[in-house]
Order: structure tokens, then sequence, then C-alpha cells
């Protein structure tokens, strides 16, 4: 793991990618008025995943890593297009992106 | 190796702070514009990584795709955006508490994980010397090879993604008058055209 401050080693893109999952968690819990940017917070997580997966492809120089971080880059543009489509059909439906008026489902 | 750290520290910062404000801007659009420069940055990250391909990748499929799409979407919207703080203070304790416990949960995690040193042997596909191959080069070699199942499989995934957005966001409006070849095609002229004989002189009222 690292050691020093200048030498950056895989702790180090490790901890900026821990920081930005936790950031996309609390993007999470925090904005329950837009659902918008909840999905932002989604891909900031989905981000962080891919610099996790890179360092260490980088780090172990096996680029295995760096196919899976296409394949997670594939599932997140096709989950923000799915997810954008189904807030524009909520949206033409109740008016709003509220997270608490989506209820309808509710038994 | 001075410049490569301070280039790391500096896209790391900027990725931090602007993923920071992501979530506490006001306006969903400066969200949309603040997601962008994260992404700007963490592809910075990933060229200091060697992996130059997906630093690209990432900035074409992330901030030339989705993030217009959300920006589009967000602009296409609504949304009153006074009205989106409200409830922001009452989530704030739940949202920093459980955020505080998942980064001591990493930190513990990555803290003291180590190497194993039979890591080296179980490589499923060990990068070959960057200096000869490119990344790009190496990257397709194995993926159109080694991998390409799975590169067939993200293509469905991309295939079910288009369809299903499609088919959640069409709808039939009515009192719109749309053009409806197949309507047009099987017209008849019987259906349509009806010969009259005329009196002379009256006409057809």
């Amino acid at each position: 793991m690292g050691s020093g401050l200048l030498h950056v080693g895989l702790g180090h893109y490790l901890t900026v990618s821990a920081m930005l999952f936790t950031l996309g968690i609390f993007g999470i819990f925090l904005n329950r008025k837009n659902l918008i940017v909840i999905l932002m917070s989604i891909e900031l997580m989905l981000l962080s995943v891919n610099i996790n997966l890179v360092a260490f492809s980088s780090f172990l120089n096996d680029l295995a890593g760096q196919i899976f971080t296409m394949l997670v880059l594939t599932v997140a543009a096709a989950e923000a297009a799915i997810g954008l489509a189904i807030v524009v059909v909520f949206y033409r439906n109740r008016r709003s992106i509220e997270v608490e008026d989506i209820n309808q489902m509710k038994g | 190796m001075i410049i490569a750290s301070l280039a790391f520290y500096l896209f790391s910062f900027i990725a931090v702070v602007s993923a920071l404000n992501v979530i506490f801007q006001r306006n969903p659009v400066h969200s949309v514009l603040w997601l962008i420069l994260t992404f700007f940055n963490a592809a910075g990250l990933f060229l200091l990584l060697g992996a130059e391909f997906l630093a690209m990748i990432l900035v074409v499929v992330y901030v030339g795709a989705v993030a217009v799409l959300f920006l589009f979407v967000v602009m296409m919207l609504d949304i009153n955006v006074a009205m989106i703080r409200e409830g922001f203070m009452k989530y704030l304790p739940v949202g920093a508490f459980i955020g505080i416990v998942l980064l001591v949960e990493l930190a513990l995690v990555f803290g003291g994980w180590a190497m194993s040193p039979e890591a080296q042997a179980l490589r499923l596909a060990p990068t070959p010397d960057l200096t000869q191959i490119p990344n790009t080069e190496a990257l397709g070699r194995i993926m159109y090879t080694q991998y390409v199942y799975v590169f067939q499989a993200a293509g469905l995934v991309l295939l079910v993604a288009m369809i299903g957005s499609i088919v959640l966001t069409m709808r039939r409006r009515v009192g719109v008058r749309k053009q409806d070849i197949s309507t047009q095609v099987n017209r008849r002229a019987e259906d349509t055209v009806e010969v009259v004989k005329a009196e002379v002189g009256k006409g057809i009222a």
C-alpha cells in the first residue's frame, strides 16, 4: 500500500473511490425530492466502482479489470436510459418527480 | 513521478469536490454540469493509471451521451427548484450517519488489506508490455477473443435498454393527425369513391 504522500499507490486510488461511493450513498439519502439527482448519485457510485476496477487492473497488471469496467460502463448507460425513461413517464402521469409521490404500487 | 503524483491529487481533489457539488446543488442543471466535471477528472485518473482507452470511452459515453441525456430530461421536466430543498435537513443526520459508517467500514477493509503473493499467478489476462502494444490494442486483443461472449452480452444489454426506453416513453396521443402508411396503402377506391349519376340541369344537391 502507499507509503509517503508523494508516492501514489493503490491505497490512494481506493480512498478516492471510497469517497466517491460514500458521496453517492449520501446523495441518495439527501435528495428525496428529486429523482434525477438520485440517478446521478447512482452514476457516481458506478464511477467509483470503475475507478476501483481500473486501479486494481493497473496495479495487478491484469487487463480483465478493464474489460469489466467497460461492462459496468455499458450497464450504467443502459440504467441511465431506462431510469430517465421511467422518470419521464412518471412525470407525465403525476406532474412530479418526488420520491414521496411514488407510492402507486403500494399494496 | 512528482508531476504524476501532483496530477493524481489534483484530479482526485476536483473529482471529490465536484461530486459533493452534484449532491448539494440546488438546481439540477448545475448538478449535471458538476457531474460532467467529475467524469472528466475520473477520466484523468484513468489516464494516470494507464487505461487510456477507458479514459476516452468515459468521456465519450458519460459526458457525450449520459450527461447530455440527463440534461435533456432535466430541462424537459418542469421541476420546482425551490421545493427541492424541503426535507433536506430531515434526512441530513441519517444520511451523514450512514455515509460515515460506510466510509469507516471501507477504510477498515482496505486498511487491513494486502496483496496476496499468489495474486500474480491468478491473473486472468496479464497485461502485455505496454511499451510494445498500446493499451487500446491490448484491450481489443482480449475483448474480441477471450471475452467475446461477455462483449456480445453487453450489446444485448444495450439493445434491451433501447427497446425498453422506446416502449416506455412512446404514447398514442388522441387528436393528432399522423401519417399512417398502412391505412393509406390499404385504402381501396370502392371504399372512398362513389359514382353518382347527375341529372341534367339539377346536379347533385
